[in-house]
């Protein structure tokens, strides 16, 4: 390791928009591989019909607003497009994805300014803006296959199920004994989930992304988990469950970092994380809906600008509580 | 006091509904479909247009330290008048309005109108305020009712049989044939989305307009030409 001899001065990359949008898009590699292989070539068409949809709104409303449409350059319509295609069922029909896209380009994102001005993660009210409109579309998962077979069956996710059969006054640990669930559903979202954590680890090794946000989501999450699992196991599900079901990788890693709607200072981004992880437990223990990311995502986004506000990172040089303006 | 800046004023640039965002608890909650929306309105045209007219009528009777109370007693009988007659005639749609008719009351357009325009100026002018007013949030209501309905039911005016009578009975128009409907449209942040986007389309005319007649006199204008 001869690294520590280089002396100053040092050439530095100025990294830009869009090579940070590649590399998280390059990151996601191996999610939508496994999710192909697991749920067949609905993954790549959602991709293909989101993505559109995003860059093609950004490219009218930037005509509208009378700006270059040349920003779309940047890659970022590109990946919004991404994230909200992975997070839809892969049997979607196709105006599902294309309202998707539409909503979280010209709703989430450019009534707000464009890149930069949105205090929402733009994918996230997308998302959410479908799982209001479409509930039945948005929770119809197909299963886990570990081929590309024909006789995939559609039936709810490891998360709906186990939250409609707890409802049913079983408890988890005759829940985990149904057929097809054991095997399919736990082992298939395993390997979801490992492709995410791979690339997240990539774009942590890159420093694409800080550790704050990522560990903070899972910690909320696993603590939460935890506790109440430990209080009471057939009720509420282990932290490895919850890591390894629904949004949790793809979330962590990739959709709470986002650097315009998470909060910016390094204490700010863990608090920022132990809620989004938190809340998320939250929504999927108590709440409404299966899964709880991306609420938990748009409520902690209200709280980032306070976040930021109240854990202001120290200046060199200066005492350690400097005075608040 | 002219008379054409009073209409001017109340359809588009001081509407109620866009430009002062008065009363926008019952305009974001009724305006869930068309008929409500209508409804709503029409219920606060008239008790604008007359709690206008009375208080412009009583003005130099009513001493100044108590106008406020007296304007409210004035709003409050006219709305259980509405209220009443509603629930004698038109008994479904006054269930269906429930609470929201009772808090015309508190509706800041009314009361805003009375202690700003009518309890200083006189009868005439003070009763086309409020009917312009009344008229220019009736029309927020229903455009906003009408493009929520639109959205989340493919439909415009369903029951409208509730107000106008049952010889109007399934009489509506399908606007969009056989769609699933945007739910969140129906829903309260639909209301919202639907407000800001009216908001933002009235800004983009307002400033469309300004151009076209003088165009690139200031700079900023230029600026946002270029």
């Amino acid at each position: 390791m001869n690294r520590d001899l280089i002396s100053s001065p040092h050439l530095r990359v100025q990294p830009s928009v869009r090579g940070v949008m590649l590399r998280v898009l390059g990151a996601l590699l191996p999610g939508i591989a496994v999710c192909t292989g697991l749920f067949g070539p609905g993954v790549l068409l959602n991709l293909l019909w989101c993505i559109s949809a995003a860059v093609l709104t950004e490219v009218l409303v930037m005509a509208l607003r009378g700006r270059s449409w040349r920003v779309i350059g940047d890659g970022s319509a590109v990946l919004t497009g991404a994230l909200l295609a992975l997070a839809l069922p892969p049997d979607a029909p196709w105006w599902l994805p294309v309202l998707g896209g539409l909503f979280a380009v010209a709703l989430g994102k450019q009534v707000y300014g464009g890149i930069g001005f949105n205090p929402f993660n733009p994918a996230m009210v997308g998302y959410v803006v479908l799982l209001i409109s479409f509930p039945v579309a948005m929770t119809a998962w197909p299963a886990p296959h570990l081929a590309w077979a024909a006789d995939a069956v559609s039936q709810a996710t490891a998360l709906d199920h186990v939250r409609t059969e707890l409802t049913q006054g079983r408890t988890l640990s005759e829940i985990q004994l149904d057929p097809g669930f054991a095997g399919h559903q736990l082992r298939g979202w395993l390997w979801v989930s490992l492709a995410y954590l791979a690339g997240g680890l990539f774009l942590l090794q890159q420093r694409t992304i800080g550790w704050q946000i990522p560990l903070g989501v899972l910690l909320g999450m696993g603590l939460m988990a935890l506790i109440f699992w430990g209080v009471d196991s057939d009720r509420y599900a282990s932290p490895l469950f919850h890591w390894t079901s629904g949004a949790a990788m793809l979330g962590a890693f990739f959709i709470a970092t986002d650097p315009v709607s998470a909060s910016t200072t390094p204490r700010g981004r863990l608090l920022f994380g132990l809620g989004v992880g938190a809340l998320t437990w939250i929504i999927r223990s108590w709440g409404g809906y299966p899964d709880g990311f991306a609420f938990a995502v748009l409520l902690m986004n209200i709280l980032a600008p306070t976040l930021d506000r109240y854990t202001p990172t120290r200046v060199y040089g200066t005492g350690r509580r400097p005075e608040r303006p | 006091m002219n008379l054409a800046k009073l209409v001017r004023d109340g359809l588009w640039t001081n509407n109620p509904g866009l430009v002062q965002l008065l009363g926008l608890c019952p305009l974001l909650a009724v305006s869930n479909n068309f008929v409500n929306a209508l409804s709503l309105g029409l219920a606060t045209l008239f008790v604008l247009t007359v709690s206008n007219l009375t208080v412009s009528a009583i003005r130099n009777v009513v001493r100044p330290e108590i106008r406020i109370p007296v304007f409210v007693m004035v709003i409050a009988s006219l709305v259980t008048l509405v209220e009443l007659v509603m629930n004698a005639y038109l008994q479904t749609l006054y269930d269906i309005l429930g609470i929201f008719l009772p808090i015309i009351t508190t509706n800041c357009a009314i009361i805003g109108r009375a202690e700003a325009f009518a309890s200083k100026n006189r009868v005439l002018p003070a009763l086309i305020d409020g009917f312009m007013m009344g008229l220019g949030f009736l029309l927020v209501l229903v455009v906003l009712g009408g493009a929520r309905e639109i959205l989340s039911l493919g439909t415009l005016g369903q029951g409208l049989h509730l107000l106008l009578g049952d010889a109007f009975e399934g009489v509506y128009w399908t606007i969009i044939p056989d769609t699933q409907g945007l739910l969140l449209a129906a829903l309260p942040p639909g209301a919202f989305i639907g407000l800001g986007l009216m908001i933002a389309l009235k800004n983009v005319i307002d400033r469309r307009v300004k151009q076209w007649r003088q165009p690139s006199s200031s700079p900023v204008a230029a600026a946002a030409n270029a």
